[in-house]
C-alpha cells in the first residue's frame, strides 16, 4: 500500500485581475515510504504548491491527500519542511535552531541538547553550535536546518529546492550528504528541483511536472543501482531521457494524458 | 579621530557664531546671554546641585514615560498586527491621533491628572506610544512568512509563537521605531514638564526666564541637548548590536 496519496488534487488561484489560475490540474502520485522523489519542472509549475499541500501548508482547491491513510489538513512535526532560504532564526544559536522542534516535546533541557549536537555532529557542525546563522555560509546555513529537521525525528522530510541558493560545488556536496544521510536514516524525501542533473543524483524516481496547467507528466523510476557517479553512463542515459521528456511536443501532452 | 575633528570643529563654529551674534544684538545679558555667561551660569547650576537634581528627575520620568509607552505599544502593536482584522478597524483612528501634537493635549491632560507630575509622564508616554505601535504592526504584518511556517511545521501554538517566534523575528525593524520615538519623546519632555511639574529641565527653563536668567536658560538647553545626544548614542549602539546578532547591515 502507498504511503503518501495524491488523489486528483487541483488547485486555483485567483489572480489580481480577477482570473483564475489553475497551478495544479488533477494531479495523481502515489508514493512509497523510504522512496527519494523529486519533483522536477520549470519555474511556475506548481511544484511549490504542490509541496506545500502535501506538508499542510496550504489546502486543495480539489482532490485529497493522504499520509499514512490520515488526511493531511495541517502541517505536523512528522513532516518536516526544509526551505531555500532556511527558515533558521538568526536570533537562536546553531545549537537552540536545531533543539527549537524539540522544544515541544516533553524533554529535559540536558536530553534537547543532547539530540541537538549528536545531529550537529551528523551534518558535521558540531564546532559550530554556539556561533549564530548569520556567521555561516550558506551550505552549512542549510545543514543547520537539515539537522533542526532529523532532530525531530520526522517520518517525511520535504525540501522546497533548499540548494538553489548555493554555489555549484556546494550543492553537489550537499547533494552527495543528503542522500546519503536521508537514506541512512531511512526517511521518506519529497525533494523539489528544477535542475535536472540534482533530480538524477539524487532521486528513485523524477515526477516530472510541466507548467500552464501545472500537470504530472511523466514519472520516471531512476535505477541507478546506489551509485549515483555524475560521470557514469548509466547517469547519463537517464538525464538523457529527462531532456527527452522535457522536449516533447505540446501536442504530445494531450495524448499522454488521456 | 575624523569624529573628534568634526565634533571640534563644529563646537568651535557654534561658538563663533554664537559670540558674533552677541557682539552684534549688543543685547543686555539678562536678555541674551553671551557664551562665557553661558558657561558662568552653567558652574553655578553644578555647584549648587540644582542641575544634577533636574536632570535627575527629568531622565527618571522620562524612563517611566517612555519604558510604559514602549512596553504597553510593543505588546499591543504585537496582538493588533497578528489579528489583522482588529487592527483594520483600529488602524484609521490611530492614523488620526498619530499626527496631532501630544502637547495639544494638554488641557485634557490636566483636566484628567491634574498639574504636577503626570502631564510630563502622560505627554512623554503620548510621544512615544504611537511610533512603536505602528512600527510594531507593520513589523508583524510584514514579518518573512518562514518563520510562521517553521513554527507551525514543530507545532509550536497561538500562545508561545508571538512570544518565542514573531517578536524576536520583527525585533530589529521595531528597534527602529524605538530610536524614533526616543527622539520624539525627549523633545516633548520639556513642553510636558512645564505644566506644573516642580522640578526637572522644562522646570528649569521656566524657572531661568521668570527670574530672566538667560545664562541659566541656554545652559539647560544645552543640557538638553547633550543629554538628547547621549540617549540616542545609547540606543544606536543597542541597535547596533541587535543588528549584529540578527545578522542584518544596518540600513543607513
Ligand atoms: N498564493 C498565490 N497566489 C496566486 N498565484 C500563485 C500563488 N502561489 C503560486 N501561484 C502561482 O502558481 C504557479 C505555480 O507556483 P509554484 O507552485 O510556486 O511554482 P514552482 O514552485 O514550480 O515554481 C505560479 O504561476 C505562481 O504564480
Ligand atoms: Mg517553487
Amino acid at each position: 500500500m502507498s504511503y503518501i496519496k495524491v488523489e486528483d488534487v487541483s488547485r486555483q488561484f485567483t489572480k489580481a485581475d480577477g482570473s483564475v489560475f489553475q497551478a495544479l490540474d488533477h494531479v495523481d502520485l502515489e508514493i512509497k515510504q523510504g522512496e527519494f522523489i523529486c519533483l522536477l519542472g520549470p519555474s511556475g509549475c506548481g511544484k511549490s504548491t504542490l509541496l506545500n499541500i502535501l506538508a499542510g501548508f496550504e489546502g486543495a482547491s480539489a482532490g485529497t491527500v493522504t499520509i499514512d491513510g490520515q488526511t493531511v489538513s495541517k502541517p505536523s512535526p512528522k513532516y518536516v519542511t526544509i526551505f531555500q532560504n532556511y527558515g533558521l532564526l538568526p536570533w537562536r544559536t546553531v545549537l537552540k535552531n536545531v533543539e527549537l522542534g524539540l522544544e515541544e516535546q516533553q524533554l529535559s533541557a540536558d536530553e534537547r541538547e543532547k539530540i541537538a549536537r549528536h545531529y550537529l555532529e551528523i551534518v558535521g557542525l558540531q564546532n559550530f553550535a554556539d556561533s549564530h546563522p548569520a556567521e555561516l555560509s550558506g551550505g552549512m546555513q542549510q545543514r543547520v536546518a537539515i539537522a533542526r529537521a532529523l532532530a525531530v525525528d520526522p517520518e517525511i522530510i520535504f525540501m522546497d529546492e533548499p540548494f538553489a541558493a548555493l554555489d555549484a560545488l556546494t550543492r553537489m556536496k550537499l547533494q552527495d550528504e543528503v542522500s546519503a544521510i536521508c537514506r541512512e536514516q531511512k526517511k521518506t524525501i519529497i525533494f523539489v528541483t528544477h535542475d535536472i542533473d540534482e533530480a538524477v543524483v539524487l532521486a528513485d524516481r523524477i515526477v516530472v511536472m510541466t507548467p500552464n496547467p501545472g500537470q504530472i507528466k511523466t514519472i520516471l523510476p531512476v535505477d541507478l543501482h546506489g551509485q549515483r557517479d555524475r560521470t557514469s553512463p548509466d547517469f547519463w542515459d537517464i538525464r538523457e531521457r529527462v531532456f527527452e521528456c522535457f522536449a516533447l511536443k505540446p501536442e504530445d501532452k494531450t495524448e499522454y494524458y488521456i | 579621530m575624523h569624529k573628534v575633528k568634526y565634533i571640534g570643529g563644529s563646537l568651535i563654529i557654534l561658538l563663533a557664531f554664537w559670540q558674533i551674534v552677541t557682539w552684534l544684538g549688543g543685547w543686555n545679558e539678562a536678555l541674551f546671554p553671551s557664551p562665557l555667561g553661558t558657561v558662568r551660569g552653567l558652574g553655578e547650576l553644578l555647584a549648587s546641585g540644582v542641575l544634577a537634581a533636574d536632570i535627575r528627575a527629568s531622565l527618571s520620568r522620562f524612563a517611566l514615560g517612555y519604558i510604559s509607552a514602549v512596553v504597553l505599544a510593543m505588546a499591543l502593536g504585537l496582538v493588533l498586527g497578528w489579528y489583522k482584522k482588529i487592527w483594520n478597524y483600529l488602524n484609521p483612528v490611530a492614523q488620526v491621533l498619530r499626527p496631532v501634537s501630544p502637547v495639544a493635549w494638554l488641557p485634557f491632560i490636566v483636566l484628567f491628572f491634574g498639574i504636577g507630575e503626570m502631564p510630563a509622564l502622560v505627554i512623554i508616554f503620548i510621544a512615544a506610544f504611537f511610533p512603536v505601535l505602528l512600527a510594531t504592526v507593520a513589523a508583524v504584518q510584514g514579518m518573512e512568512p518562514v518563520y510562521l511556517k517553521v513554527a507551525k511545521n514543530f507545532g509550536i501554538g497561538q500562545p508561545q509563537i508571538l512570544g518565542k517566534i514573531v517578536f524576536p523575528a520583527v525585533f530589529p525593524r521595531i528597534a527602529t521605531g524605538l530610536h524614533l520615538a526616543l527622539g520624539t519623546a525627549w523633545v516633548f519632555l520639556v513642553a510636558g514638564e512645564m505644566a506644573g511639574a516642580q522640578s526637572g529641565l522644562g522646570f528649569l527653563i521656566i524657572d531661568a526666564r521668570n527670574n530672566l536668567r538667560a545664562d541659566w536658560l541656554m545652559a539647560a538647553i544645552l543640557t538638553i541637548g547633550v543629554l538628547g545626544l547621549v540617549l540616542d548614542g545609547i540606543v544606536s549602539y543597542l541597535e547596533g548590536q541587535i543588528y549584529r546578532r540578527w545578522g542584518l547591515t544596518r540600513r543607513t
